[in-house]
Parts: structure tokens; sequence; C-alpha cells
């Protein structure tokens, strides 16, 4: 008894420990609405810019004009920061009660939150939407997993050349008209100007490497039925592995140094006049205005490999999509047609520099803003876009891209092997991500 | 003074309290001193007799084993509540498919029995960040160790002014938060802007490009940011050390370093042994260094750790149950190498 009695106490305890704990198996969140109610107060989460107040004045003009057009209806528009963006928006989806109505996110995110069961499917509602008609192709690209569309594209982002008008016109050169061309002028820069980089590239700034892979003909990756298969290590796209990481080197950006570089720290280089030439968006025309070769540089489309052609840029962008937990889906929807549509992307151009996804809205944008037609150009030249796999999220987030570069600029593998590798660990997370 | 009772029952006081209590309710019991009262049981059953009573209507004492129990509870829900559900939690997910999909309702959870650490372990990334990990920790607790020690010696050797100036750098060192540490660092050797570099006469050197010499710049972060811990307590320790001894030893003409190792170190053993098993602990789990030093990871994920590289796996790319998985792994892996050293010690201490 005395034995018992001494087991028994944390027999017990364990016992209930084990009790309180299987019953509580790890959180799953159903994330569907019942009821689509038509009035009431709609959520929605815009990202914050850098500079938000004209963002906050021309959503604000259109959220008025959506009230007065939806008696009853109220929007209640929260600004995140970009940084934490993900960390919210998975809260989001597992806690459908405090979560949003509308969202604005990421284009390559789309095809991961539509398998994470986050974004509702408006395939009806985008059909019967007057203003989709234009939606230039790569951008409705951005919202279509599996042939269904899973929001409305807000703005697109593209990349550009930028170069040192100044230092070209001192040495006597022209912007570059092809790849080749491209990468003799930079290290012709470099030789004449050892203190500057003559085009700053950088070994994780994935988005700069792309174009060079798409100029060549090579493919991310090619769909193959419901899945995508790695094309990263096809003959082409080792082309353009080899001449992106052929400008790492003490003849134009020393590994050292740009091997760890990303987007943000070209453009920075470039702003603060380290660099002679750098792939920039459209949206960084802000912080190079802002450096010190403001007034002492232009903007060309990246030239693609034959003479007078223009590589493929990546299509960027933010959309905006209807959350599945929203219980005011139809109002949701109207809300993001307002902020989406042609009327608020002009005034969004207008205020904030955001190229528009229609192609009529751009058209008037080029001719207001003429810094934003070598942009326009790239896209109307055919831009690309990442694969839209769920399993991109996590070769995104693994730095598959990156290292495959960083392997091959360090001199640590050749293109071959640094592709063949990046391409396995490519075809494991699609495989992963269609099971 | 109770020596009798205490030895009979083969247990220190409060076992004893407890075996008598429990005794106590099969009735009569003839081992119970009600003759010559001890100060010690009879206190004890005077305590706990009134709450039973009142308490407890049926049985007269037979609630009594639970009194240690009882007093144990509040410590026992916190430790099961943040300790113990936390890791049955964390073994449970990685035995599922448990990904964002899974926990925001787009898909139904699975069981994949130990699919997660077949992924894992048939992942040569895995076994080099591993091997990685280790060796970084080792050296990062070796330095520590004597850095901090030597520190300590020279803390208690010194005079006032000076000894208070280490230590003021040192809490300094302490006090500032991982992340600005490493910021810091980074800065300090910058191949373009650094003073280290432009001091030693490095040129535009890049430290974080090639593997060796990025993991030893957040070497010498780690071993900045925690020699502190073990030369506070180090120093404690010698101060507790009496004076005569070292006298003793210095006055049969031992040297310095055999006064360490022959007095102070043998003395110090129960301190140090704390502070190895921290630091084994904190290095092998260190993540904000390499995470902000090396970008997260290093030029082509050169400088991985486990930690990190559970990061990218578990919330970078949401696989939560592989993170788990890894997390799992490395429990078990620290659990060791505590359970293993403390054994040698142990099997050290009854051989002297």
């Amino acid at each position: 008894m005395k034995l018992s009695a001494r087991i028994a106490a944390p027999v017990t305890v364990l016992a209930l420990a084990g009790l309180t704990a299987t019953a509580c198996a790890p959180q799953t969140s159903d994330g569907k609405a019942a009821t689509d109610e038509k009035s009431g107060t709609l959520r929605v989460w815009l990202f914050q810019e850098v500079n938000n107040a004209p963002k906050k004045q021309v959503v604000d003009a259109a959220v008025t004009d959506f009230e007065q057009r939806n008696k009853g209806a109220e929007v209640e528009v929260e600004y995140i920061p970009v940084d934490t963006r993900a960390q919210r928006v998975k809260a989001a989806f597992n806690d459908p009660k405090s979560a949003p109505d509308l969202i604005e996110y990421g284009n390559t995110d789309t095809a991961g939150y539509v398998k994470d069961g986050g974004l509702a499917d408006i395939t009806a509602e985008f059909g019967a939407w007057a203003d989709a008609g234009d939606t230039d192709p790569t951008a409705k690209s951005s919202v279509t997993v599996d042939g269904r569309i899973y929001g409305a594209p807000l703005f697109v982002g593209v990349r550009a050349l930028y170069y040192r008008t100044d230092v070209f016109r001192e040495l006597g050169l022209s912007a570059p008209k092809s790849q080749d061309e491209l990468i003799s002028t930079a290290k012709k820069i470099r030789k004449a100007r050892p203190e500057l980089y003559g085009i700053a590239v950088g070994g994780a700034y994935t988005y700069g490497a792309m174009p060079f892979i798409w100029a060549n003909g090579g493919e991310l990756a090619t769909e193959e039925g419901a899945s995508y298969k790695a094309a990263v290590n096809s003959e082409a796209a080792r082309k353009g592995i080899a001449s992106y990481t052929s400008l790492f080197g003490d003849d134009n950006c020393p590994a050292a140094k740009c091997a760890q570089m990303g987007g943000n720290a070209t453009v920075t280089a470039f702003a603060s006049g380290k660099a002679a030439m750098a792939i920039g968006g459209d949206f960084s025309h802000a912080a190079v205005e802002a450096g010190t070769v403001k007034g002492k540089y232009a903007v060309v489309p990246l030239p693609g490999v034959t003479p007078g052609s223009i590589a493929p840029a990546f299509a960027g962008g933010n959309n905006l999509g209807v959350l599945k937990s929203s219980s005011h889906h139809t109002l949701a929807v109207d809300l993001m047609k307002s902020l989406a549509g042609k009327k608020t992307q002009g005034e969004l151009f207008d205020a904030m520099g955001f190229l528009p996804t229609y192609t009529d809205v751009r058209a008037q944008a080029a001719r207001k803003e003429p810094f934003v037609k070598p942009f326009i150009d790239s896209l109307d030249a055919g831009a690309e876009f990442v694969p839209t796999s769920p399993g991109w999220g996590q070769i995104d987030a693994s730095l598959v891209l990156p290292t495959m570069f960083q392997e091959v600029v360090s001199g640590r593998k050749d293109v071959k092997t640094a592709s063949d590798d990046a391409a396995k660990k490519m075809d494991a997370a699609f495989a992963a991500a269609s099971r | 003074m109770t020596a009798p009772n205490g030895t009979r029952h083969g247990g220190a006081p409060s076992r004893g309290a407890a075996g008598g209590g429990a005794a106590g309710g099969g009735a009569g019991i003839p081992e119970v001193p009600r003759p010559r009262k001890g100060p010690a049981r009879p206190a004890a059953q005077q305590a706990a007799r009134p709450r039973k009573g009142s308490g407890d209507s049926g049985r007269p004492r037979g609630g009594s084993p639970w009194t240690p129990w009882l007093y144990l509870l509040p410590a026992l829900v916190v430790l099961g509540g943040l300790l113990i559900y936390p890791i049955y939690q964390l073994g449970l997910i990685s035995f599922l498919e448990y990904t964002q999909a899974q926990v925001s309702g787009g898909e139904p959870t699975t069981f994949q029995g130990f699919g997660n650490y077949t992924a894992l372990f048939s992942d040569p990334q895995f076994w080099q960040v591993l091997l990685a990990t280790v060796l970084f920790a080792a050296a990062c607790v070796v330095t520590t160790l004597a850095v901090g020690c030597a520190l300590a010696v020279l803390l208690s050797r010194v005079r006032a002014l000076p000894r208070l100036a280490l230590m003021l750098a040192a809490l300094g060192a302490w006090a500032t938060p991982a992340v600005t540490g490493s910021t810091v660092w980074v800065f300090l050797f910058d191949p373009d802007h650094g003073p280290v570099n432009r001091l030693l006469g490095l040129g535009d050197f890049s430290w974080t490009y090639g593997r060796y010499s990025a993991f030893a710049l957040v070497l010498f972060e780690v071993v900045w940011c925690s020699f502190p811990f073990v030369m506070v307590t180090v120093y404690a320790g010698i101060k507790a050390i009496p004076g005569e001894v070292l006298e003793a030893a210095a006055l049969d003409g031992a040297s310095q370093w055999r006064i360490w190792r022959s007095v102070t170190a043998p003395m110090l053993r129960p301190i140090l042994v704390v502070v190895t098993i921290q630091s084994i602990i904190w290095d092998f789990k260190v993540f904000t260094q390499i995470y902000v030093m090396t970008g997260g990871g290093g030029i082509a994920g050169q400088n991985l750790v486990l930690n990190v590289y559970a990061y990218q796996k578990a919330f970078a790319s949401s696989q939560y149950s592989l993170g788990s998985a890894i997390g799992v792994v490395m429990l078990l892996i620290l659990l060791a190498v505590t359970l293993v050293y403390l054994r040698l010690l142990r099997r050290q201490g009854e051989e002297l």
C-alpha cells in the first residue's frame, strides 16, 4: 500500500498530463466562411510603403466611392509592414476570426497561398468584370493557378538597366545593345575606372539574374501535366547562368564582395556612385533619385542576346485577393474591383509610380511620364514569371537559386554541377508540393 | 538527533515524514516514537492532522502521502505547461505532415510515421550542417571557457581599478543584445569601411566570403558575448576558495599553471561543470550571430548551423513538421551530450 501510494501519485499526474496533451492535437483551422453578409465592416490589409501618404490618399478616395455605392458597408484599411507580411498573412490564414477580408500580396506568393487554402477562387467574378479584359497576360498569369483565378493584379514591377550617363560619355561608350556588349562594356569601365563596378551584380539577386537565363532561351522550370519540372540545368539555361556569373570577378564585380549582394545592395551601390550600371526596378527610381547619381543616369531595357533585342524581364508586382474565410465575399470582391480597377490604378501610378497592369492604362502612363518608357518597353517585349507552383515558395525560401549562383561565383562548383544540384532540389520541392 | 527513526526508514527527514504518514494510514504503528518526542516528526504530524481532518472527511490520515505532491503541484503545473507540453507537441508534429496548408486548413493533417526523419537523415546537407554545428560549437565552447577562465584568474589578481574596468567592459559585452553585437562586429570587419582591416592592413579582404574566415568572425562575436558569464561565475568561484589553500600551494613552490591545474580547477569543478554545460547548450543552439553576420547562412549556405537550417525549413518554407524533426534531433543530441558529460565527471570524481 505504501508503495502503491507512492507510485499512484506520479502515475496520476502523468496520466492527467497525457490526457490534456492528447486532447490538443496541433491546431488546424477550417478557414471557410459560412455566410455572405451584405453589410458590416470589411477589413483590408495593404502594404505599408516607404512613403505611404500618397497611396493612402488614392485608397481613401476609392473606399469612399465604394461606401457610397454600398450603404451599410464600412471599410477599415490597415497598412502592414512589408517585412513581417509573411507572418501576418500566415496568422490570418490560421485564425479566420481575426483575418481581413481583402489582402495585398506579392505575386510570387499566389500559388503558395492558394495551396494553403487562404485565397478564394474568383474565376467567375473576374471573367464578368469589364476592366479585366485589358489585363496584360503576364499579370493575369500571376493570379492564375491551375486555370483558376485567385485575385486581381494591382501593379507590376519590372527591372531594366540603369547606367551612368557621365561615365559613359567620359569613356566614349554608348548604352549596350546586346548581352555580349553589356559584359564587354562593364569590363571596359572597370578597367578605366577601377574604383567602380562595371555593372553591380549580386549572387543573391535572383530577379536580376533570371533575364540572362530567359534571354538565352532557358527556363526555370517547364510545366509537365499538373506539376513542374526544373529546367535550370538545360543547355540554354546554363548558357545564361554562365554569362551572368562571368560578371563576377576582379574585372567587373569582385566575387568576394558581390557574391553576397542581393537586389537592394546592387541598387544601393549604383545610387551611391560605386557602380556604372545596375539592374534596377521602376520601383528603385526613388532610391536612385535620392542618391549621389541624381541627374547623371538613364535607363534602357536590359539587352537580350541578339543585338537590339530585349531580355525578358521578371514581371514582379502585387495582387489583391479575397480571403476564403471572408464572411462578406460579394462585398469584398466588389471592393477589390474598386481598388484594382482602371481608375484607381491610374491614380496609383500618378501618386506612387506603380505601373498599371492594364495595357491601355499603362500606355497612357508612358505618355505622361517618359521615365517609365524603358520599363514598359521591357514588359511589352514579353515578360516572364516564376513557376506558379506552391513549390516555388519553398524553392525561394530555401535559397536554391542564390545558392546555385554563389556556388558558381565562388568557384566551388562549375555551372553544370551547380545547376544539376539546383534542379534536383527544385524537382524535390515541386514533387512535394503536388503531392 | 532523531537518528533512530531517520536511519530505520533509510532516508532524509522529509522522506521519513512521508513514509511514516503512509504507514500511519494502516492504523496504530509501533514505529512512531510516541514516548520520545523527536522535534521534526510530531511537528509534521500535527501539521498534517488538522488539515486533513477538515479537508478530507472520509479517511483520517490517508491523504498525507499527497502532501509533498501538493507542495510540488504549482511547480509541476508550470513545468508541465511550459516544458513538457511544448516538447510533446514538438514530438507529435514531427510525426505528421504539417505545413502551412495543414495549419490553415487547406489540406488535412496526415500521420507520416518516421517520414520526416527519413527525409531529414537522407538529406546530405543535414549531415554537413550537423558536422559544421558540432565542430563550430566545440570551438566556441573551448575558446569561451579558455578566455573566460583566463580573465577570471586575471580578475582575481589585479587591483581594484583595473578590475572594475575589466568588469564593466565584460558586463557591457554581456548586456549588448545579440543582434546589435553582431551588426557592430560585421561593421568592424567590413571590407570597405571596417577599422579592423585598416588596422591590420588587410585591404578589402572580405571576412564573410571564405567559409572558415566567416566562421572565425562569428566565433569571435560568440566568444565576445558569452565569455562574461563564464568569467563572472568562475571569478565568484575563485573568490570562494580559502586563501590558505592557495598560499600553501605557493609555499610548496607550485607554479601559477600548476596551482590552477591541481588546486583551483578541482575546487571549481562544480562551477566549471555548470558553465561548460551552459556553453555547450548555448553554442550548439547559436542562431542570431550566424543569421545576422553571414546573411542567413553564408554564401551558398556554407555557414549554416543546425538552428538556422531548422529555421529555413520550419519557418521560411513553412515545413513545420520537418523543422520539428530537426528540433527533436537537436534536443536528443544535447541531452546525450549533457548526460555523457555528467557521467564522465562523476566517474572521475569517484576515482579522485
